[in-house]
């Protein structure tokens, strides 16, 4: 009875001592319950300022070139495509508002970047402030329709300098996320 | 072309004034129960649903980029201004533009593609710091500000500056903000900030119409997109004055 006690006690000794070996094996595998992060992402598209990819850039092909284009390397590639297009649309561009020639412009919008200052009133332009960001109640589009077709005083091709949609349909809120409810 | 706007357009003229694309989404619904009433097969429900599906993919096809056009790596806006505390930068993301209201509670993140804010603070047009955002479940989780590993069209995600997540917030509800080490999260739909007569626009560019109208129609009015909106301590983006900012979205290979 005793010996049979003491096979036992082996027995279970010996047992706990491989389950034991077994934890250790189990700690050479990497357990981990977060969510996988792994792999090589490819770029799709890219954007800064609104619709210059829209509206400097041929449809198609050329469109997904210019989103994989990095900003670095946009000027060398886009300034000249840029002013194509500029005088494609206003033939009778000489400057604009701010007294930049067509060449200075397109340099300026070829590299698709949006400035920010960290110091300064963030606006894409509020009648002061050029460039210095994008709020979400800027009127994007009429400051760059000026900038194509109104001329060196902003007065030329009046049909074309905005298109009086001059705010958002929903009231932006003043903290975090700030954007309106979805309609 | 015909397309779905001018469709629309005429619906608004003609029957529907008021309600917009929510009547036409439903007029789309009434369609599809009529088939499934008529024909009382799945098949015919999955073919109405694709056909709804097309033209809505039409209705957002204004940027004409192939790669991207319709689909979650199609980035709508970027939006870069001070926050309520002046001491904080807002970046907002907007993709998956001109969603019905009908549409939008089935619109969704992907988890194969990673929107990545690139922020250069020496003014040579390369990135020095990225802020990366991805869903994984039912969450959008966020790294960053940190260096590239590299910079450029491929990226990894640098999980070691892991900054925090959210809830995505839905459709209906109120908006979930996280909070994290002085930054702040949101994931999910919003109204489209944006607004612009697109349609009359297109017509000039056509040779259709010689200027805009006054007033002008917001082609973008009644409209949703999906959201990241991040907001971040200025002194977590270097010491620079200005920045520039761009934002791109990348596919998992």
């Amino acid at each position: 009875m005793k010996t049979y006690k003491y096979k036992v006690i082996a027995a279970v000794i010996l047992t706990s001592l491989s389950l034991v070996s077994c934890n250790d094996n189990d700690d050479n595998q990497v357990i981990d319950y977060g969510p996988d992060f792994s792999g090589t992402y490819v770029q799709k598209d890219q954007m800064a300022r609104p619709a210059i990819n829209t509206v400097f850039v041929a449809s198609g092909t050329p469109k997904d070139n210019f989103n994989m284009t990095t900003p670095s390397m946009m000027a060398a590639s886009y300034q000249s495509v840029f002013e194509s297009r500029l005088l494609a649309l206003n033939p009778g561009y000489t400057t604009n508002a701010l007294g930049q020639t067509a060449a200075q412009f397109t340099g300026l919008l070829a590299t698709d970047v949006l400035n920010v200052s960290k110091t300064a009133t963030t606006t894409f332009f509020d009648g002061t402030n050029v460039l210095t960001g994008r709020t979400l109640a800027d009127d994007v589009i009429d400051v760059e329709l000026l900038l194509i077709f109104g001329g060196p005083s902003g007065t030329s091709n009046a049909e074309l300098t905005s298109d009086h949609v001059n705010a958002n349909d929903k009231a932006f809120t003043l903290s975090f996320p700030y954007l309106a409810s979805a309609w | 072309m015909l397309t779905f706007w001018d469709l629309l357009f005429f619906l608004k003229k003609s029957y529907f004034f008021e309600n917009r694309i929510e009547t036409f989404a439903v007029s789309v619904v009434i369609i599809i129960k009529k088939t499934i009433k008529m024909k009382k097969t799945k098949q015919y429900v999955g073919l109405s649903l694709f056909a709804a599906v097309g033209l809505f993919l039409i209705a957002a096809d204004h940027a004409d980029a192939p790669a991207v056009t319709g689909n979650a790596s199609d980035i709508t806006d970027v939006y870069a201004f001070q926050g309520q505390d002046s001491n904080n930068l807002v970046f907002v993301v907007n993709s998956q533009g001109l969603l019905s209201p009908s549409a939008t509670a089935m619109a969704s993140f992907n988890e194969n593609v990673l929107t990545e804010i690139n922020i250069d603070n020496n003014n040579d047009n390369v990135e020095d710091l990225v802020i990366q955002a991805i869903k994984r479940g039912n969450k959008m989780y966020f790294f960053g500000p940190v260096a590239p590993g590299t910079a450029g069209t491929s990226s990894t995600i640098k999980t070691s500056a892991a900054s925090g997540s959210v809830d995505i917030s839905q459709y209906g509800q109120a908006p979930v903000i996280a909070t994290n080490n002085g930054m702040k999260f949101f994931a999910g739909p919003r109204d489209d900030p944006f607004f612009f007569d697109l349609n009359q626009y297109k017509a000039i560019l056509a040779g259709t119409a010689t200027g805009f109208n006054n007033p002008g129609t917001d082609t973008f009015a009644g409209t949703n997109v999906l959201s990241t909106v991040i907001e971040v301590p200025k002194t977590a983006l270097g010491t620079s004055s200005t920045v520039n900012v761009w934002v791109e979205t990348k596919q998992k290979q």
